[in-house]
């Protein structure tokens, strides 16, 4: 609180002393800036060329990208594909509403000082679901059916990332507190959800999800192939988030466990408000892990004939109509992720800093 | 500090027998911790425990409140016996506050929040009422400007005190203190001794686990000297500083009382 004595002395170096310091402070690293810098030198140029400065942005169609650019041409003729898959685009309006409601509960996390912010991320876990079950598929409120076969692009990806992650946090909370349980039932129990499915990679429970499932369901009962994938991903995360959160349970001290019980706190409250709270913050790098490792493992649903933003784009390039044009493709994509994925990463940040209050036990 | 005197003005509801131990015996594995323990204390009495350490006089104050299990014999906390029931355990945690050597404050809740946290969720006291409550307790172990900073940010003397205030923000009959001094600077520890002795006087149960002799002469009623798991002595203070029966308490006196 008070105004401390004297201040820290300053240390700025300037430019040519900063350089000395950092770049040339001895022969081996003096060589190593001017081989970095010839590699930049020589790759950034052609790179931009190849991006911007030679790539083709206008025309109308495949025989305007002549340059020896990139043919952005490809990407945005083809974007409605890519982003709402073969949705009608009637009704792509319903689609671009929840891109805005995603972004109007999403984007202000990053503003420190936003008004209601708590509440817009309160709505982005609750209402935003909810408005999405009504609005994609429609079929109620007069709004026209669309089934999950239409879906694709961008829009899928998100919705299986989207969900998945939302559910398989809570599930995985109950399955690692279940695992650490002194109830040997439900102790057993859970060790033996994790560890099965844990130790099966994602294609081969989605094509079980897809392929297998309905010949275990009795005649009459049966799940869209979306859905089942849905579960299957949902399950498989929830295995991998339990053992994230489990690491976290254990970092506790006891002390923590017993402060709780001897106030009276019984089990749920004593996990809820004490240890969970800690818990979970000290995972967040690896909660966030997991959560962008899902949202690219959601590109596998291709096998299962669902058609993400990867599915779309790759069944694009095999047009002849367009040639040469896979890397422009590839580039696309990786770009959404990295987006989305750099967005999750960075919020996460946000969010430890804002939750440290000098964690010490 | 004031002499005290005893303390009238609780004398009226003082219950004999608040904690009862009949016959308790505790083992961890196959190593018997506690044997055959047997105690009662009234209410308003103020008990200090000493021994060395392994004695098991830890072990023996968290079986009051359930921390530890004891596998035979019985303890009744207010009439409550202490069994696997849960809803026991959780009754008698109610009303029998604890202070560890390792304050335990819970770091993500500032001191405010550490304090009204067991009030609002299992006393289900409104927010204000329970934070009002808060800041007296604050005030009384002398820390209220601290309220709104996170644990971390307090010295070792400062956290205990606030444990002390978090455990009576429960308003409970017993207070049960593990070696709470233990851990702290020497410069922290009559900051921490105060607070507890203002609160004797108040004529709050207490059972103490300690090494600080003076606070034992000051204050205890009785001194129990504890050693392999045993109750070797009781004795009021005076007669256990000025003339101990046994050997071994004689020995355990000599030792700390040399330097």
């Amino acid at each position: 609180m008070t105004e401390p004595m004297m201040k820290p002395p300053k240390r700025n170096l300037g430019p040519v002393k900063w350089m000395r310091t950092h770049l040339f402070s001895n022969w081996y690293n003096s060589l190593l800036t001017l081989a970095v810098g010839y590699l930049l030198v020589t790759s950034v140029g052609p790179l931009l060329n190849w991006l911007i400065l030679d790539a083709t942005f206008l025309g109308n169609g495949p025989d305007d990208c002549v340059g020896a650019g990139a043919c952005w041409l490809f990407v945005k003729q083809r974007l409605n594909f890519f982003i709402y898959g073969f949705y009608p685009d009637e009704l792509q309006w319903r689609v671009d509403v929840m891109f805005a409601l995603l972004a109007v509960a999403f984007v202000p996390q990053f503003i420190e000082r936003f008004p209601g912010r708590k509440w817009l991320g309160i709505f982005g876990i609750t209402g935003l679901p909810i408005i999405g079950y009504v609005l994609i598929p429609g079929g109620v409120l007069g709004l026209e059916e669309v089934g999950s076969s239409k879906w694709g692009g961008l829009m899928l990806t998100l919705i299986l990332a989207y969900i998945g992650i939302l559910a398989s946090l809570p599930i995985g909370v109950l399955l690692a507190l279940g695992r650490r349980s002194d109830m040997p039932i439900i102790r057993g129990l859970c060790v033996v959800f994790i560890e099965v499915w844990r130790a099966v990679p994602l294609i081969t429970v989605l094509f079980m999800a897809s392929v297998m499932l309905p010949l275990f369901l009795p005649d009459g009962v049966s799940f869209e192939k979306l859905v089942r994938a849905l579960i299957g991903i949902t399950l498989w995360q929830s295995a991998y988030m339990a053992e994230v959160i489990r690491g976290g349970l254990q970092a506790i001290p006891r002390g923590q466990y017993e402060a709780a019980g001897a106030l009276g706190l019984g089990y749920w409250r004593k996990m809820g408000l004490v240890i969970l709270p800690q818990a979970l913050k000290l995972v967040i790098p690896g909660i966030v892990n997991t959560f962008i490792s899902l949202f690219k493992d959601t590109t596998l649903v291709l096998i299962i004939g669902l058609f993400d933003i990867l599915g779309a784009v790759q069944s694009t390039i095999a047009d002849p109509a367009w040639q040469n044009v896979a890397i422009e493709g590839y580039v696309f994509v990786a770009f959404c992720f990295w987006v989305f994925c750099f967005g999750i990463s960075r919020y996460s940040q946000n969010l430890e800093r804002k939750l440290d209050t000098g964690h010490k036990t | 500090m004031t002499q005290h005197t005893e303390s009238t003005d609780v004398q009226a509801e003082n219950k004999p027998g608040i904690i009862r131990v009949e016959g308790m015996h505790k083992w961890y594995g196959d190593f018997h911790v506690l044997k055959d323990l047997n105690l009662t204390i009234d209410q308003g009495e103020r008990i200090v425990i000493c021994g060395p350490s392994g004695s098991g006089k830890s072990t023996f104050i968290r079986c009051i409140n359930r921390l530890e299990e004891h596998q035979q014999g019985k303890i009744i906390v207010d009439d409550v016996e202490l069994t696997d029931d849960v809803r026991h355990i959780d009754s008698v945690r109610r009303e029998v506050g604890m202070v560890f050597q390792h304050f335990n404050l819970f770091p993500h809740l500032t001191v405010l929040e550490n304090c009204c946290l067991s009030p609002i969720w299992v006393r289900k006291v409104p927010r204000r009422e329970a934070e009002a409550a808060a800041m007296e307790y604050l005030e009384r172990v002398k820390i209220p400007d601290q309220a709104n900073k996170y644990p971390g940010q307090l010295s070792g003397g400062q956290q205990q005190r606030v444990a002390i205030a978090r455990a009576l923000c429960m308003k409970p009959k017993i207070m049960l203190f593990d070696e709470p001094t233990s851990a702290l600077d020497p410069e922290m520890i009559k900051e921490v001794l105060d607070v507890m002795i203002e609160l004797a006087e108040s004529g709050m149960t207490m059972i103490c686990v300690t090494h600080e002799m003076g606070f034992a002469k000051t204050v205890a009623d009785r001194v129990i000297f504890m050693d392999g798991g045993e109750i070797v002595e009781e004795a009021p203070p005076s007669e256990f500083f000025g003339n101990p029966r046994e050997p071994r308490t004689q020995q355990f006196l000599q030792q700390i009382l040399q330097h």
